[in-house]
């Protein structure tokens, strides 16, 4: 509660002093483009109008890579966006060393981001050389499976609480008519099912050995073995239409009872909301998918490049703060799908699904950091074209792949 | 002062310089000239040289972003090669281009030949082989991935018709995917080809088909084995504006799969944007394009190693 | 450096539209009845997309889903085309198509001008003035018609930035005039080298100068091959994408953008109807300087399929 006195003692300051201050058109590049993700970006975008004498222009870009290739096209010719949503990653490292980004320390120490952010992981991202340069505004986790309730029962089969559980049951769902495993042919899509298959596989400390130590003999090892295998299997039960689909229009094969499982991060439950649909009747959140699951805690972050305009830079500071006022947390996030980087906000509003999540982030242990912050784009990139590689490419052997995939982690940056 | 104005091509530099009414004026004129062109020489000097060596050199450092001279030797080019994705993107674009080009000048030219046989409604015919060609390739590409797509196109049109087992959805399959890109491509180009061929048909002499009646040789081998060869130039022209757009390929590649599915239809032009943007490694962008530029500069040498050829034919000739 | 274009610049290339001359007309013959098969198959073949996509856009999500992709709408409507135009969304925005359209007017409009202008100086120069060193500029121009454009793109880039003008409507004028450059000089070049030089001298007897010459005579003169120009610059500049994405920023997106940022967004359903309106209406105004220029298309294409 004293955070919410805090921020809106400094709400009313800062709404005098902007008062003084111009009314600025602040652009804003970001990818939420999906029903769930535009319901979310509604609301910073309609408080942003209702709270600051300033206006939200918005610029959607479908797809993150396309959209981040954009920010950091214009920012490299020398017209940023005042905004411009990236994930938690080292993506941004050189524009902060090339001080293209405001710097927001002042903002953060006068706030006190560091009290109430958590994981304090996911604002070290945002710090370079003991200045903080990002806004991280949700947590996000890509450990979730999604399965429509109906088509498991219409194939007689259980819910699978873990991948092996899985893959045993989807000949079943395939007779029934039900394509088993939802998937779209988007690059970024099969690299983050991958993932996801690696670390139900490695747990947290292989994990960590694996992206933080880099471990070579963790990756050489049995379970990135199995991980491969498992992930090489899964292609089996897909439909034809999966090339080229977006994430939500797969999601909403699930949504519809057409196709059992998709294995996607949790911002699909803000699509399962939008639909209507009740988590336990229609369709199951599984964390992991495993039964010792654990999370990772990617995320949004906001970037502000660097402008000419005082004005501006009033206004991307009062956006900054706004974002991550309680009230705007809570009702962003509950659209999203997302939790809240702020350790203090109500969530009684959260439904089935996102308790289980907070549950799970409350035990230390099963929370993973962001995979993104031990690579550069570079290399993860590349793990990301090995894991398509394999994907698209059944000949591929595993002894292949997992030859490949520690050259990677042997050579990466 | 006729030697750094010598106005005209070389059919005219018998003429002598004191035609010229005042020499103050040519002085000007000629100053005139350069002034007129500067933008052909700034873009030809600092485009299509500065630029182009800008980039050669970047491939040897290890900038990220934003431009940086740490010199590096070749680690860009070895990481290149040892890099799956760009091989991929490589062998993608041998398959592809030797798969367009080779049906586009095929069907280029049998429907040249075709459409050269004093057929009904030639205009209307070429005005629907042609249309193609005036849409962008990425109204090409989103065309054709919707009639590609199983769930709505071809596929499903046929199943609705009774054939419930029918299949074609070549965008969705790794190994198929490309072929999609190539009906895509061949369908936007093929017209282009037809005019070319077929512009190249019209050139030649009529008696060529009397001697060839007289003769006796029937006229398909009179095609093969005595039109084709006489026009050459065309069919070259055709050959090389092909190679040219197949070695850029991106518009229709980011419409239609999105180099997907997996990476199975990357290709070079792709590469070079994705590691200038989104993954933030320029040097290496930068290799890749120099790869890039490489069939280009080979392209050239092979035209003006033809056209040297020809030239020394002609001159034995005569 | 020769260039294999020269063969099929107007003029050569105009017999394309004379009657055919090809081997004498036989009877109707099964070998006749074979071509025009052949013929018939290879239209359909080239129809098929445009009709799947006008017959789609007048339907209905329901009758999509569930009646033929190539059937005729059972109930046409224009719903998604007024959609398309007015209120298709790219994210919060739901604008359509039309401030796309605009965009692209005004790039078209005004990069055609700007292009066709300095292709027209530089023919002329390089026909009438040329100057020590012009020809090897002029090769290294033709070089650039076949340097792929992603070799360039970066430091095109930084240069823009230091320029002051990245995304801005100059910036994606200035790449479009710097890349239709090499194949509209080639093409006003051969054709001012064709004209009679007894004109040129008469003129310069006369005590005309540089400027009086190229727009008193040669301007007057170069009116079909400025047709050519006019229509390979049109299409080609509004059929861009790469420059378009890269280069034209958020104020003057071209259509061609915003056409696939549209169809790449989907906010629950896909609305395959609107995104081929959309679609159609993108490719609206090439077709239509197609349908309309006839023979000087074919002759454009010919001299600018090095654009591709």
């Amino acid at each position: 509660m004293k955070q919410t006195t805090k921020w809106a003692a400094m709400t009313a300051a800062s709404v005098i002093t902007m008062a003084s201050a111009k009314a600025a058109d602040l652009e804003v590049i970001h990818w939420w483009t999906s029903g769930g993700e535009q319901a979310a970006v509604t609301v910073f975008a309609d408080e942003f109008d209702a709270r600051t004498p300033h206006n939200w222009v918005d610029t959607a870009i479908a797809g993150g890579s396309n959209a981040r290739s954009t920010t950091l096209q214009r920012i490299l010719g020398g017209d940023p966006p005042a905004a411009a949503q990236f994930n938690i990653s080292r993506q941004y490292e050189e524009l902060a060393e090339a001080g293209m980004l405001l710097d927001l320390t002042e903002l953060a120490e006068q706030e006190g981001w560091r009290d109430f952010i958590r994981p304090d992981s996911i604002l070290d991202v945002c710090e370079y050389d003991g200045k903080i340069y990002c806004l991280p505004v949700n947590i996000h986790s890509w450990q979730w499976a999604w399965a429509s309730i109906p088509a498991f029962e219409k194939a007689g089969v259980a819910l699978p609480t873990n991948l092996d559980d899985f893959i045993a049951s989807a000949p079943a769902l395939q007779e029934a008519g039900i394509t088993p495993f939802a998937i779209g042919g988007e690059g970024w899509q099969i690299s983050g099912a991958a993932r996801v298959v690696l670390v139900s596989q490695l747990g947290k400390d292989g994990f960590e050995a694996l992206y933080r130590d880099r471990d070579l003999d963790v990756a050489g090892g049995p379970e990135v073995r199995s991980a491969i295998e498992l992930f090489k299997s899964l292609k089996q039960y897909t439909d034809d239409g999966s090339a080229n689909r977006n994430w939500n229009d797969t999601t909403n094969l699930v949504i519809t009872h057409q196709a059992g499982m998709q294995i996607m991060g949790d911002w699909a439950r803000g699509e399962f909301a939008l639909a209507g649909l009740e988590p336990g009747i229609d369709y199951a959140c599984i964390a992991g998918p495993s039964e010792d699951p654990y999370l990772d805690t990617g995320g949004d972050v906001f970037l502000f490049p660097k402008q000419s305009d005082p004005d501006v830079e009033a206004a991307q500071l009062a956006l900054a703060s706004m974002m991550l006022s309680p009230e705007v947390q809570a009702s962003f996030n509950n659209a999203k799908g997302s939790l809240p980087v702020r350790d203090d906000v109500d969530m009684s509003i959260a439904d089935d699904c996102m308790k289980v999540g907070l549950d799970i982030l409350e035990d230390r242990n099963r929370v993973l950091p962001s995979a993104n912050m031990f690579f550069t784009e570079d290399g993860l990139g590349q793990l990301d074209d090995l894991w398509l590689e394999a994907w698209a490419n059944p000949s591929l052997s595993t002894e292949d792949i997992q030859r490949r995939f520690v050259d990677i982690i042997a050579q990466a940056d | 002062m006729s030697q750094t104005l010598s106005a005209g091509s070389g059919r005219y530099r018998t003429r002598s310089p004191a035609k010229y009414p005042k020499p103050r004026r040519i002085r000007w004129s000629a100053l005139m000239s350069v002034l007129g062109t500067a933008p052909m020489i700034i873009t030809a000097i600092g485009v299509f040289v500065i630029c182009i060596v800008y980039s050669g050199l970047l491939s040897f450092t290890d900038a990220r972003m934003f431009p940086s001279f740490n010199f590096v030797g070749l680690d860009q080019y070895k990481r290149l090669w040892s890099t799956g994705r760009w091989i991929v993107s490589a062998n993608n674009l041998w398959f592809f281009g030797l798969l367009s080009v080779g049906l586009s000048m095929m069907f280029g030219f049998l429907l040249a030949v075709f459409m050269d046989q004093k057929i009904r409604c030639e205009s209307l015919l070429r005005s629907i082989f042609l249309y193609p060609f005036a849409m962008s390739l990425v109204i090409t590409g989103l065309a054709w991935r919707w009639i590609l797509d199983p769930s709505i196109g071809i596929q499903a049109a046929v199943r609705g018709w009774g054939f419930t087992d029918f299949t074609f959805a070549p965008l969705v399959n790794a190994d198929t995917a490309i072929y999609g890109l190539v009906v895509g491509a061949i369908w936007n180009s093929i017209g282009v080809t037809m005019a070319i061929i077929l512009a190249g048909l019209r050139g030649i002499d009529t008696e060529i088909w009397k001697a060839a009646r007289i003769d006796g040789i029937s006229a398909w081998k009179t095609y093969l084995f005595i039109v084709l060869p006489m026009m050459k130039g065309a069919l070259f022209t055709a050959f090389v504006l092909q190679c040219v757009g197949v070695v850029r390929v991106f518009d229709i590649v980011i419409a239609m799969t999105q180099g997907g599915p997996g990476i199975a239809t990357q290709m070079p032009a792709v590469f070079v944007i994705e590691h200038i943007t989104n993954r933030i490694n320029v040097a290496l962008g930068m290799a890749a394009a120099m790869m890039m530029l490489l069939p280009v500069i080979l392209l050239l040498a092979l035209n003006g190693f033809i056209q040297w050829r020809m030239k020394r034919n002609r001159e034995r000739l005569s | 450096m020769t260039l294999v274009v020269n063969n099929v610049v107007p003029g050569a290339s105009g017999r394309v539209l004379e009657g055919p001359c090809g081997p004498r007309k036989s009877q109707l013959s099964i070998a006749r009845l074979g071509i025009y098969g052949f013929l018939i198959m290879a239209a359909l073949f080239f129809l098929m997309p445009f009709w799947v996509m006008i017959v789609t856009s007048l339907k209905t999500l329901p009758e999509i889903r569930e009646g033929n992709l190539f059937n005729w709408p059972s109930d046409p409507t224009f719903e998604p085309w007024i959609k398309a135009w007015f209120s298709a969304c790219t994210g919060r925005d739901c604008n359509g198509l039309q401030p796309g359209f605009w965009n692209s007017v005004k790039i078209t409009a005004i990069a055609t001008v700007v292009s066709i202008t300095i292709a027209a100086i530089n023919g002329y120069a390089l026909s009438f003035w040329r100057y020590r060193y012009a020809n090897l500029v002029f090769g290294i121009l033709v070089f650039g018609a076949f340097v792929p454009y992603q070799v360039v793109i970066y430091p095109l880039i930084i240069t823009m930035r230091e320029l002051g003008i990245f995304s801005t409507l100059l910036s994606i004028v200035l790449v479009h005039s710097i890349f239709g450059m090499p194949i509209l000089t080639l093409l006003y070049r051969n054709f001012f080298a064709s004209l009679p030089m007894e004109m040129f001298k008469a003129a310069r007897i006369d005590g005309a100068g540089f400027w009086q010459i190229f727009f008193r005579i040669m301007i007057p003169m170069a009116v079909p091959i400025t047709i050519v120009a006019i229509i390979l610059q049109l299409t080609g500049i509004w059929n861009d994408f790469l420059f378009g994405t890269v280069f034209a920023g958020r104020q003057n997106m071209p259509m061609t953008v915003q056409l696939n940022n549209i169809v790449q967004t989907t906010t629950g359903v896909r609305e395959y109807n609107v995104h081929m309106a959309a679609t159609i209406l993108t490719a609206a105004v090439p077709l239509i300087v197609y349908f309309i220029s006839g023979k000087w298309f074919v002759r454009g294409i010919a001299a600018g399929a090095v654009k591709g």
